[in-house]
């Protein structure tokens, strides 16, 4: 910048200079404006403290990075779930109301009406040590300590059948072990191969398809607002 | 259904054709059919109040609110979909607006533990993980970062999730009001994690609400990096509370769910978290037991919202089709309507501004004698993506997935004008 005003005060005095200093000045200028778009920093916010970390990241991955230290057994999750969580969950995880269930359903994922829950559908203990920790109980988020989290993660263990014995202890130590039932059923998006029917060049617009009957009528169903039963979205 | 082809109900040339003959027709001999039995209107004859009176001085409404006859025009949520009301979700009215842009106050809601209630000066983003520098930023330091501005459409992977088995919910707003489109103020997600610079390892980013469901989403880098932001204004202003103020991602294209509002951490990772909103939920059970995951983007959709069940056909003769077409993959090339159940399909007009992954308006102006119609629409993307019906959809899902129903829906119109939701086979 200086350098520029510095050239364009030279050009001023030495006028036969004029041109030749403008055009270094565009060059200079046309430089700097290219250094501003490279600098990928723009120098705002400060560094985040360890304990700033620590109070907010929670997150659990499946590998068992992010599981704080502690532990916690079948039992003491039983009291604490019977305390904390079961006004909506039910005694043993069966839902009150519509409240979700948290146990239960194994084997139905293939059924009509498919009951998913913890021990029947989700792929990682992780998430449920997460969840809990970071959204549970409901409208009392983040009350629970580590160990409690344990505790009721060993429960819901128990309650879906994945541990057997009601002393068993969950801990950060053999948390990665537990293997949940349908871990293996997930797979990564796949329409792209697995519906490429969709992509069409030129779909049809004249005599697509035989006269169309009625075959279903909201109406009929009438569930829309007032109604109490239905259908359950999630 | 009459034998009248759809084209025929929708050749406008036709139709305009006819009004001329008849308006010929009505020049000869008009005077005395005007004036058989015709009173004149009292609304022109007599002087009204508002034509007398003074109205409101403009100190009367700092912030002004939609006229009392739009009441109508509201959001509704359907009770028995949910245990709570505060994880729950309402639909936006899409039979009673037009154009593209939906107004910040009628975009549908979708909480998981309420409306987080946040003083912008209280609101700290934090990012962390595999980064060369953990940073905090405020809203200030936020708001002095290069902005972008970028018309996006907010669909919820749910949308039309109720439909899976067959029609239930009467009405666009609750098949298709699970969606909204506004233009975004904020920054470029890259920004913010330039300037925490990322590891070489970095491959997905973990978003993270600073509400009481603390929702979290995990991000594969390379669409971090392509076309997200993190906004903190909707239509010219702040984000609404509901919205996520002051801060929310904005994952265009892809499903609501990942569009974390509240938003307060960015945790970057080498690879996906298996959050509970990504396994438990926002995962699409199919016929054999197993399930996709991380379905991310939403696919090319369409619905007619006029006429459609809350908004039925009023007049014989001359009728404005209106709907809205959006695609997750790109640009809405064209939108088809068919009137007869899906037989004969013509193109729709499409009117207005033509942004990626943003809602597109379209049109037919038919004529319409009061017979009865099976109205459809099919919309057709920059990527040759086209609807498909919803049983072509069941065939390779089954009817348990609850997610990316993006399947043709069928309004059937009555002679009267009622219009109903309805499946046809």
């Amino acid at each position: 910048m200086s350098r520029s005003v510095k050239l364009a005060a030279v050009a001023l005095l030495c006028g036969v200079a004029l041109a030749v200093a403008n055009s270094r000045i565009e060059a200079q200028q046309i430089a700097a404006q290219a250094a501003a778009k490279t600098s990928s920093k723009l120098g705002l916010g400060r560094p985040a403290l360890p304990d700033e970390i620590k109070a907010w990241d929670t997150a659990v991955r499946p590998d068992g990075k992010g599981l704080p230290p502690g532990k916690g057994t079948v039992k003491q999750g039983d009291v604490l779930f019977q305390a904390q969580c079961a006004s909506c969950h039910g005694e043993f995880g069966e839902g009150a109301g519509r409240w979700p269930v948290l146990a239960g359903g194994a084997g139905t994922l293939k059924a009509d009406r498919p009951d998913k829950t913890i021990g029947s559908f989700w792929p990682d203990l992780s998430t449920a040590f997460d969840y809990i920790k970071r959204a549970m109980p409901y409208g009392n988020a983040r009350s629970l300590s580590d160990d409690d989290v344990y505790a009721l993660t060993a429960y819901l263990l128990s309650m879906n059948d994945i541990v057997k014995d009601e002393n068993f202890e969950l801990n950060d130590r053999n948390f990665t072990s537990i293997k949940m039932p349908n871990a293996a059923a997930f797979y990564d998006d796949d329409r792209e191969t697995a519906e490429k029917q969709f992509w069409k060049k030129d779909p049809c617009m004249k005599d697509c398809r035989s006269a169309p009957k009625v075959t279903g009528r909201a109406i009929s169903v009438d569930v829309t607002p007032d109604s109490k039963s239905g259908p359950k979205v999630d | 259904m009459s034998d009248k082809s759809s084209a025929d109900i929708l050749n406008r040339r036709k139709f305009l054709g006819a009004v001329g003959l008849a308006g010929a027709g009505a020049a000869l001999g008009a005077k005395p059919a005007m004036a058989e039995g015709v009173k004149p209107d009292p609304l022109i004859t007599e002087i009204q109040d508002w034509n007398r009176y003074l109205g409101d001085g403009v100190d009367k409404k700092p912030y002004g609110v939609p006229s009392k006859f739009e009441k109508n025009v509201i959001r509704r949520d359907v009770s028995w979909l949910t245990a709570s009301p505060e994880s729950s979700v309402n639909f936006t009215p899409l039979h009673e607006l037009d154009g593209i842009i939906t107004p910040s106050g009628l975009c549908f809601e979708r909480h998981h533990s309420g409306v987080a209630d946040i003083n912008p000066a209280e609101h700290r983003l934090m990012i962390n993980g595999l980064v060369d520098k953990p940073l905090v930023f405020t809203m200030d330091d936020i708001k002095r970062m290069p902005r972008m501005n970028k018309v996006y459409f907010l669909e919820c992977a749910a949308n039309s999730g109720m439909e899976w088995r067959g029609a239930q919910l009467n009405g666009c707003q609750f098949t298709h009001g699970m969606v909204h489109n506004v233009m975004y103020t904020g920054v470029s997600l890259k920004t913010l994690l330039d300037e925490a610079g990322l590891k070489p390892n970095a491959k997905w980013l973990m978003l993270e609400g600073a509400d009481a469901a603390a929702m979290n989403r995990s991000l594969p880098i390379e669409k971090a990096l392509n076309d997200c932001m993190l906004a903190f204004a909707m239509n010219g202003e702040a984000l609404r509370p509901e919205q996520g103020y002051p801060l929310r991602a904005v994952i265009p294209g892809w499903e609501g769910n990942l569009w974390v509002k509240w938003i307060r951490r960015i945790e970057v990772g080498d690879q996906p978290w298996q959050t509970r909103e990504e396994t438990s939920k926002y995962t699409d059970l199919l016929a054999d037991g197993r399930s996709r995951k991380h379905t991310f983007v939403m696919d090319a959709k369409s619905v007619v919202t006029n006429p459609s069940p809350q908004a039925p056909l009023k007049h014989k003769g001359r009728n404005v089709l209106s709907g809205l077409a959006w695609s997750g993959r790109g640009t809405v090339k064209r939108v088809d309507v068919s009137m007869d159940g899906g037989r004969n399909w013509q193109t729709a007009r499409i009117d207005g501004p033509v942004f990626d992954k943003s809602l597109v308006r379209f049109y037919v102006d038919f004529d319409w004698n009061g017979q009865e119609l099976m109205i459809q629409s099919r919309a057709m993307d920059s990527t040759g993506y086209v609807q498909p019906t919803k049983d072509e959809l069941r065939k390779v899902r089954g009817v348990n997935s609850i997610y990316h129903n993006n399947g043709i829906q069928t309004w059937l119109v009555r002679s009267g004008g009622e219009t109903e939701n309805v499946e046809i086979g």
